[in-house]
Formats: C-alpha cells, structure tokens, sequence
C-alpha cells in the first residue's frame, strides 16, 4: 500500500483578556492578583435581581482589533447566553456573542521561518466576539471541596476565531505570535500568557493531500504558550496520521495537552458534547456601533506592525528580516523609532543594528524589558552620529556603548572625553606619527610601493599603535596614502 | 408531536425527577406542548423573530471600577465557604 | 387616624392628614401592622412582616415632617411584593430555594419609595418565582382573597392585591410580566397598572422572564397608582433596558383633568369579547363599563387583534425559555438552599433544585429548556418570537383607529382554591386578556367594574399605546369619578 502524504489543517480560537480596568458587565475591578473574590461583586456573584451592563471600553477595544485586523465592524452585534451548570459560572449561563459577533471577516499577513526559507502568509479571521470569563477552580483540597473564586468572573474576553488556514504547528505558532504582537501593539490585551490573558486553543485535522473536505478535528483547550501550541499540535498530528494509518477513525473530540508527558488526552467526546441553548440575553439590548465611533477609534489607532515593517524596508532601507525583529513588539519598535528620529533617518541601518546587536544582547542577558534600559534611544543616536562624522571608533563606541549601559556615564559626548576615546583625525597631528611609521617601515613602504596594497595595513596599524588607538584609522590611511604615491 | 426525551431535558436543568414525579411532569409537558404547538400552524414566513420588546441601541457604561470588595457579605450568604472561597463537591477535571 | 379610616383612605387624604397633624406616619404604620397581622392567618397575604424596621422608617419620616419638606408619600405605608429585593429584608420569592435570603441590597422601587419617605410593613406572597396566575404556587402557602378566602387571590402578586384590597396598606407593589398585576388586582377589586416595559427599573426584582418583567403598582384608586407609579419611574443605569427619559407626573396631569373624556377612541377587540370561557357576569359588566366610557365623553369603537389566541402560546415559550435560563443561577453554589445530602457535584445541583424549587416552577423550567434545546429552537423559540412581532404588531394596527383597548383583565372572577387541579393549562388559559401587553411591551392597568352574581370583583382592563400611562390613568380616573366600583370593601 502507497503511503499517504499528509496534509494538516489548524485554526486556532484566541482568548485575549481585554485590558479594561472595570469588567464586561460590571463595576468591579480586574486587576490581577487580587484575594480570592475580593473582586467579585453581587453581579459577577449573581445575586438575585441583579443585571449586566455592557463596559464602553470593552467594546472600544473590539473595535480596534476589527480595525486592526482590516475587518467588518458590526454595526449591530447581539448578546446571547450559552447555558450550561459549572461552578464557576454563576449564573449558569455566559454572556457572550453567538449569531452576530461584532467583529468579523478580517485578515493578517505573517512572516513564518527565517532566512532563505522564510514565506509570507495570510490568515483569514472569520469573527472576534466580546465574552465574559468564567471564574476559577482551586482543586487543591478543602476537605474533599473544590474551592472557586469568583474575581476572574466577568473579565471582558475578545474571542478571535481563524478559519483553518494554517497548515503547519510553524504557520499556527507564526500566526498566534502575530496576533499576540498585535492585541499588545495597539493596547487591548496585556498579552500576558502565564496569568492566562492570552490563551490558544487549536482545532487541529489531518486529510489526504489533494482532499478538500476537512478531516475530523480535536480541538486542544487552553494553551498557554507558544511552545506548548506547538508541541501540542506535533503531537496531534502525529497521532492523528498514525491512528488513520492504522486503519482507526479520528472522534470529533475536546483535548487537554499535557506538557510533561508531551501528549493529548481526551477531556471530552462528541456525545457528551452540551446543549448550550443560545438565545439572545433579553436583559441586554442590541450593541449598535455608529460610523462615527469607529472612525475616532481609528483615528487614534497607532501605525500597525505590518505597515511599519514595509515602511522599514522601504524607507530605511532595512532588511525585512531585521524589520520583522524591530516590530517584534511596539516597544521596541518605538524604541527604534525615537533612536531614528535623534539620529536622522541616513543612519537607521546604524541604529537598528546597534539596537539588534549590542543592546539586544545585553537586555537579553540580564532579563530587562526594553523599557527599562538603562541606554536610551537618544543615546544610541549620540553614539552612531559619533561614529559616523569619525569622533570615536567602532571599538570607541563599544567602550561608550558599556559606559552608557553600566550607569557610569549618561551623556555620550562625556563619557568620549572622560575615556579619552576621541579619535584624533587632525592632519598636522597625524602627520609626525605618519612620518615616523614610513621611517620606521621601510619594507612596507617598498612593498606597498611595488603594489601590495596589504603593505598599507601594516603601516596604518603602527600608526594607531603608536597614537595608542586615538588616531582614526581612515585619516590616516588617506595621509599614508597621499605621502606614498605623492 | 414527538416523544419528549423528559430524562435529557431535565438532566440539562439539573432538576432530578423521581419516578413518580417524572410521570407527572410528563403529562404536563404533554399539555403544555400541546398548547404551544398552536404556534406550527401560523405562516411567519419573512417576519424578522423579536426577541425584546424596545426598539433601542445598548447602553454602554465608562469603563470606571465602581464596585468595592463586598466579599464579607456576599461570602456570608453562602451554604458553604472558607477561606474566601465558595466550596462545592469535588470537580474532577 | 384609626384603621377604620385608613382602609378608605386616598393617598392624598392620608398626606393632608400627616401634613395637618392629625395622625402620625408611626401610628399609620402600627395601624397597617397591627390589620395585617390580624388577617394573616385568614388572607396569608404576607411571607414577612417587619415591624421594628417599619416603626423605625415611620419614626424617621414624622422626624423629617417636623424639619419640614416632605413629599406626598412621606409617612404612608405600604408594602413590596416579595420579588423586590429588600436589605437587610429576607427575600424569598415565595420559593425554598430562597426562603432565608437576606439581600444586600434593595431593589430600585424600593429605593425610590423609602426616599419618598414611604414606610414598608412588608414582603407580600406570590406565586413562587411570580409563576402562577392565583398566587397558590407559594412556598408560604397560598393568599387567599379577602372577598371570599376560600378563593384564590390571582397571581401572582396576589399578597400585594389582598393586602391593599382588604385595607392593610393604601398601596403595594407588583410586578407583571403576563398579567400579575392585573390579573390579582382585578380578583380582589383594587386597581393596578403595569407600565411600559422599560419606564420603571427591574434592577434588584428577582428575574421570571426578563424581557416580560416590570414593575408596577396596586391600589384603590387610579389616583392613588399614579402617585406611586410617579414615584418608581425613572431612569436607572443598573438596568440596560431602563429609558433613560425624564418620569412624567402622572399625578398632576390628573388633578388638572375635568373628569371628562371627550374624543376618547376606545377600542373593543371583537376576539376577545368573542373568546371561549368568557364569563358571563364578567362579559356583561366589562361591557357596561364601557357604556359608562360612552357616558364620559368616549366613543367606541371595535378593533381587532387577529391574534389574540396565539398570545398564550407565544407568552408560554418565550416566558419558560427566559426563565429556564434566568432560575438556573439557583445551584445551591453562592447563596440560597443546598439540598443537605449529595453524592457529587451534578448530584448536588439536581437535588438542590429538585427540592428547592416547587412544581409550576420546575415544570416551566423544564418547559423553557426544552424549546431552548438543540432541533427545538426554531420550530418553538424562534417561531414564538415571530408570532411576538406579529402580536405586538396586531396593536400597533389597533391603536391606528383608537387611543386605547378596552377588555375584560381575565376571563373569569376569581375561582375556589385547588379548583384548577390537575392541569396547568387550564391556569394559563387565564392570562389571555393580559399578556398581549407584555409581549408588545405596551402599559395596561386593571380597575373594578363590577361584581359577578357570586359577589366577586370584576375587572376591567385598559391597554394603552407605549408610554402612555398617563392617557391611561386619566381615562380610570374619570371612570372612578363617576361610579364607585372601587370604593366597595370585602366583607372582612
């Protein structure tokens, strides 16, 4: 029997916690870290006679990932609740978006890979829709209880849906991480995974190559990194193709992915699947947005990573690799950016490899966040001007660069004078040094002068040797020259 | 009319019946479906369903922390709670 | 002032006599107490009476009478269907599930009335969960009607309609989401008004059905309704369906009336004079009460309301599948009964709701569920919220050729207690006249217009345009102006 080719087919269901300060249909607070259900008040609890009232902010931020998604913003969305008894839901249904989500047909490019392998792809969104968050179960024991804390009970949540366009755990992790740069980029969603505001779930299948129908898929619940997305469908897939070969069926099926067994296992079949009994919540109204709000929230919107990836290349001349790292976040790109704007765009390369280079490292090291680097864009942009109209080496700038970083030094013109690290570029300065290597080298000379043009380095070297590294070295290599062939 | 699935329907409410109750509340469902089952023979082709009877946008509120820990009080309502948490029977997960 | 006088009593009687001294709201709230305790054990119109906190409020209201301005309900006292949240106040519903509920709060009405400076003596009964159209579906027991006590109340704020029918208090509150106003006011001979949907706020009453559910209000007279209606309505940001539009006072707009009618189109729907099960007695006095429109200066006319049968079967998807939805926050989880035995958690959740919830409300549930479930939806949910635009659309036409419908409030006057038995359709069948309104979300009210050969009230219903309480108001006003329907006691 011919062995299959495989294909894989994935889409991915995002919950992003929306970074409101009050909840989707309440007045509590939804900052994180709180004592259990000190922030779940008579609506999150469902008291009796109490009643949800949608939060302005929540909806401002659907909108702007519509917008930033290039989507179709609802003009008129409904609420509807989806029924079923858990205790952490409680009021036993949720409030959340069904038939007429208020976002929906929108789109991202991303890069997926690297180097010569390195493709673009589109991702097709088909809906985002405002929800509310369920609460917590603690499983730790309370005397054979459960115990549940209600403060995570009505924190707004955009879920944004892909269709299954992604064919590779890389093109899911490529997407999901476009999308986590994104929903932070333009501020509605801390993105932070660890406290679940960000969390992955993927519909994964597998078909024939060639097959246009879709596979039976297993949806994998509440992935909470991006390495786990990917082990997770890895492994999937591989299960999914060896139980298909083995002549097995795939269950339409909810799994968990267990990270230190690297596997899936079943949570939940089909059959057991809920009744949700959607209908439209009757204690809510229609949400209709006019034009007029959404084009004041696209007006505030800031340039978007794709945008600002093509301006990169085209206008700074960068490599696409090196703008797709410069746009990994809104903070370093801004961090770029102000670097750019001190320095002039004429130095953008510079200043983008300073920032990939040297300072990425170094943050990297010591686990700092850009925004609390000790060097600053503006010093970046005193240390390439100074490299650049030749006051101080590469080498020099290093020295200034560690100066900088180290705290020992905040201004880079100072820190050049208190190291003595000016290059001396002077003619008349120059010329005794130059003078004395040509006397001192006479061999050099002669081969220099007998066309071995690497004679010239020696000779330059044993300049800057004798100037102890202040000379600069391009000055004088056009003095040797001039004297030489003059 | 169709057989109602009573033991689906009331699993899904979370209401046990007793045997003696479930035969009860069968004929009654009967009754009543039989009442609403009117509603199959009406034309309703092209009419838009209404689901609430004002005609009006969502009311949105500021996004403004309003409400304080109220946690005592609403905790105090509770069957059972400690440590500032609801407690149920075991969830296995 | 004694009892005696405080059972006949309007609204603006009571307040000149605060206001000119010769009673106290302290002695008004002792006398209301004192009645109600006397005939609970014969009406069982109360779930809880709260004495020290209602002499503590009518304390607090002559202190304020004595440092001036006050307003026209300060001191008089009155009572809250047990649906209204109450704080510090058990709240049942008139269900176990809720039977030792304390709230932290209180519900929009209530609030607005105790800054007015009324004083509540109490928590009414009801049907459980305001699921019923007799009010014998009480956890506490069913209210009976001081008419005739071995005869149901009407439901389901049927507490409110007996306590206010047999003199206790001068005003009560109620909610309607098929009839519960109207229905219970017309059983006992009081007049009641369910406004707009979204005039008066459903923040903290206790949800059946909530896009049916409001408030409103029992009393003598239409008079006395609007002064209280003035009171509760108004905009409240709890509450996503509360309009956000100035209350009208409905009150002034009926000292400055002239009692008479003139030009007045009043609308009688031929379906439902010509229904199957209209009594007899109630038939011929609704029809004179519309002679007696004639008389004032109205003219009448028949409309039509071709689907006016249908109403019950749309009202009996829409409300259970609301409900079933709605009660399912009762889990025995964050407040209110746990069943005491269990072996796991679904078995916790089915025995708590098992034994917490009475059967009418466990049959609607299962009702709701049902027509919410996966192959139902359409042919049952989505077809009945068709027939609610059709229905709410037969009105609208209706009012093209009048200013407002004219009915019978139920079909019958108020039957033996146990009477409707087995069936709980029977009960439904009784909400026809009534639940048009909720599912058009128009306001309606129910006044006295009659007895039946037994001795039993009959009510009279007017249906009116949307936001047009006041029109309504006016037109019983002036019946209640030229006959005394409403003036007449239950031979307690």
């Amino acid at each position: 029997m011919n062995r299959t080719d495989w294909e894989t087919v994935i889409g991915l269901e995002i919950h992003a916690q929306l970074t409101t300060r009050s909840k989707i249909f309440s007045g509590a607070s939804t900052a994180f870290g709180a004592e259990p259900n000190r922030q779940a008040c008579a609506i999150d609890v469902a008291l009796p006679g109490t009643l949800p009232v949608l939060n302005r902010g929540a909806v401002e931020r659907a909108i702007r990932l519509g917008l930033a998604i290039e989507a179709e913003i609802a003009e008129r969305s409904v609420f509807a609740r989806k029924n079923y008894f858990y205790p952490d839901l409680p009021k036993g249904y949720q409030i959340s978006q069904y038939e007429l989500p208020v976002v929906k047909n929108g789109a991202i490019t991303v890069q997926v890979g690297e180097g010569e392998a390195a493709y673009e792809k589109t991702v097709r969104i088909t809906r985002a829709h405002l929800e509310e968050d369920a609460g917590k179960s603690l499983h730790e024991d309370f005397h054979g209880m459960t115990g549940i804390d209600l403060n995570r009970a009505g924190t707004p949540l955009l879920e944004i849906v892909s269709e299954p366009d992604m064919r590779s755990a890389e093109e899911a992790v490529a997407y999901a991480r476009a999308l986590h740069t994104l929903v932070r980029w333009i501020g509605v969603c801390d993105g932070n995974m660890q406290e679940g505001s960000f969390r992955i779930d993927a519909n994964v299948s597998v078909r024939p190559k060639g097959e246009t129908r879709l596979g039976t898929r297993r949806e994998i619940k509440n992935l909470n990194s991006f390495r786990f997305l990917q082990q997770a469908i890895d492994y999937e897939v591989r299960w999914q193709i060896e139980t298909l070969e083995e002549g097995g069926t795939v269950q339409q099926a909810t799994v968990l992915f267990d990270p230190e067994r690297g596997e899936t296992r079943v949570m939940r079949t089909k059959e057991d699947a809920h009744d949700y009994r959607y209908f439209p919540d009757p204690d809510l109204l229609p949400l209709v947005i006019d034009r007029a709000w959404i084009e004041e929230v696209r007006s505030n919107l800031p340039e978007l990573p794709q945008a600002l990836r093509r301006r990169l290349v085209e206008a700074h001349g960068l490599t696409p690799y090196d703008a797709n790292l410069l746009t990994a976040s809104k903070e370093l790109a801004d961090y770029y950016l102000a670097a750019v704007a001190a320095a002039g765009q004429a130095l953008a390369k510079p200043c983008a490899n300073w920032i990939l280079g040297e300072l990425a490292a170094k943050l990297n090291r010591s686990g700092i966040e850009i925004g609390e680097s000790p060097v600053l864009p503006a010093h970046i942009a005193a240390l390439v001007r100074r490299v650049q109209d030749g006051t101080i080496s590469h080498a020099g700038a290093k020295k200034v660069f560690e100066a900088l970083w180290t705290g020992e030094g905040q201004d880079v013109d100072a820190i050049i004078e208190a190291q003595g690290l000016e290059q001396v570029s002077d003619e008349s300065a120059l010329e005794s040094l130059v003078d004395a290597a040509i006397a001192a080298n006479p061999k050099s000379v002669e081969e220099f002068r007998a066309g071995k043009e690497k004679a010239l380095n020696a000779l330059v070297g044993q300049v800057m040797k004798a100037s102890r590294g202040a000379a600069n070295p391009q000055r004088v290599t056009e003095l040797l020259r001039r004297k030489l062939t003059g | 009319m169709p057989a109602i699935d009573l033991d689906r329907i009331a699993e899904l409410a979370r209401i046990e019946l007793t045997p003696d109750s479930a035969a009860a509340f069968r004929a009654d469902l009967q009754r009543v479906l039989a009442l609403v089952d009117r509603l199959q023979a009406v034309d309703t082709t092209g009419v838009a369903p209404m689901s609430h009877p004002l005609d009006l946008p969502q009311r949105l509120r500021e996004d403004v922390v309003t409400e304080a820990d109220q946690r005592d009080a609403l905790l105090a309502l509770a069957p059972t709670a400690e440590n500032g948490l609801y407690l149920v029977p075991q969830v296995i997960e | 002032m004694s009892a005696e006088r405080l059972l006949t009593s309007s609204l603006r009687e009571l307040a000149a006599a605060l206001a000119e001294g010769r009673t106290r709201a302290e002695a008004l709230a002792d006398a209301a107490l004192e009645r109600a305790q006397a005939l609970q054990e014969r009406l069982n119109a109360f779930i809880t009476l709260t004495p020290e906190a209602a002499r503590a409020a009518a304390r607090a209201a002559d202190e304020r009478r004595r440092a001036g301005n006050v307003s026209l309900l300060s001191g008089i006292p009155l009572a809250h269907k047990d649906l209204f949240c109450t704080r510090g106040v058990r709240t049942t519903a008139a269900s176990r599930m809720l039977a030792e509920f304390v709230p932290p709060y209180d519900a929009f009405v209530v609030e607005r009335l105790a800054d007015a400076g009324a004083v509540s003596i109490g928590k009414t009964n009801l049907d459980e969960f305001a699921m019923g159209s007799a009010n014998e579906h009480s956890h506490f027991g069913p209210c009976r009607n001081p008419w005739d006590t071995s005869r149901i109340a009407g439901g389901s704020s049927g507490g409110s309609a007996a306590a206010v029918a047999a003199g206790i208090v001068p005003v009560a509150t109620g909610t309607d989401t098929g009839g519960s106003v109207r229905q219970p006011a017309a059983m006992c001979g009081v007049t009641g008004i369910k406004p707009s949907y979204g005039r008066v706020s459903r923040y903290g009453i206790i949800a059946y059905a909530s896009s049916l559910d409001q408030a409103g209000v029992i009393a003598r007279s239409a008079e006395d309704c609007a002064l209280a209606l003035t009171a509760i309505e108004g905009f409240d940001p709890r509450d996503s369906t509360s309009l956000d539009r100035p209350s009208e006072d409905h009150a002034a707009a009926l000292a400055a009336a002239d009692g008479q009618l003139d030009g007045l189109r009043l609308g009688l729907p031929r379906e439902f004079f010509a229904a199957e099960g209209l009594d007899a007695d109630v038939r011929s006095a609704v029809e004179a009460a519309a002679r007696t429109y004639e008389s004032l200066g109205a003219r009448l006319v028949e409309v039509s309301l071709p689907r006016a049968e249908l109403a019950i079967p749309a009202y009996y998807v829409i409300a259970p599948a609301e409900a079933s939805s709605n009660l399912a926050r009762y889990d025995g989880v964050r407040y209110g009964y746990r069943a005491p035995d269990y072996a796991d958690l679904d078995d916790m959740y089915r025995k708590t709701r098992a034994q917490g919830f009475g059967d009418e409300v466990k049959r609607r549930i299962l009702v709701g569920t049902y027509v919410l479930s996966h192959g139902y939806y359409d042919a049952y949910y989505l077809q009945a919220q068709k027939l609610r635009r059709l229905i709410a659309e037969d009105y609208r036409q209706a009012f093209d050729s009048c200013d407002l419908i004219l009915a019978p409030t139920a079909p019958t006057t108020a039957w033996r207690l146990g009477e409707k038995g087995q069936d709980p359709v029977q009960e439904y069948l009784q909400d026809i006249y009534t639940i048009g309104a909720n599912l058009a979300g128009l306001p309606a009210l129910s006044h006295p217009c009659g007895f039946d050969s037994a001795g039993l009230p009959i009510g009279c219903q007017l249906i009116g345009p949307y936001l047009a309480e006041t029109r309504l108001l006016l037109a019983a006003h002036a019946f209640q102006g030229k006959t005394d329907w409403h003036r007449q006691l239950p031979p307690l």
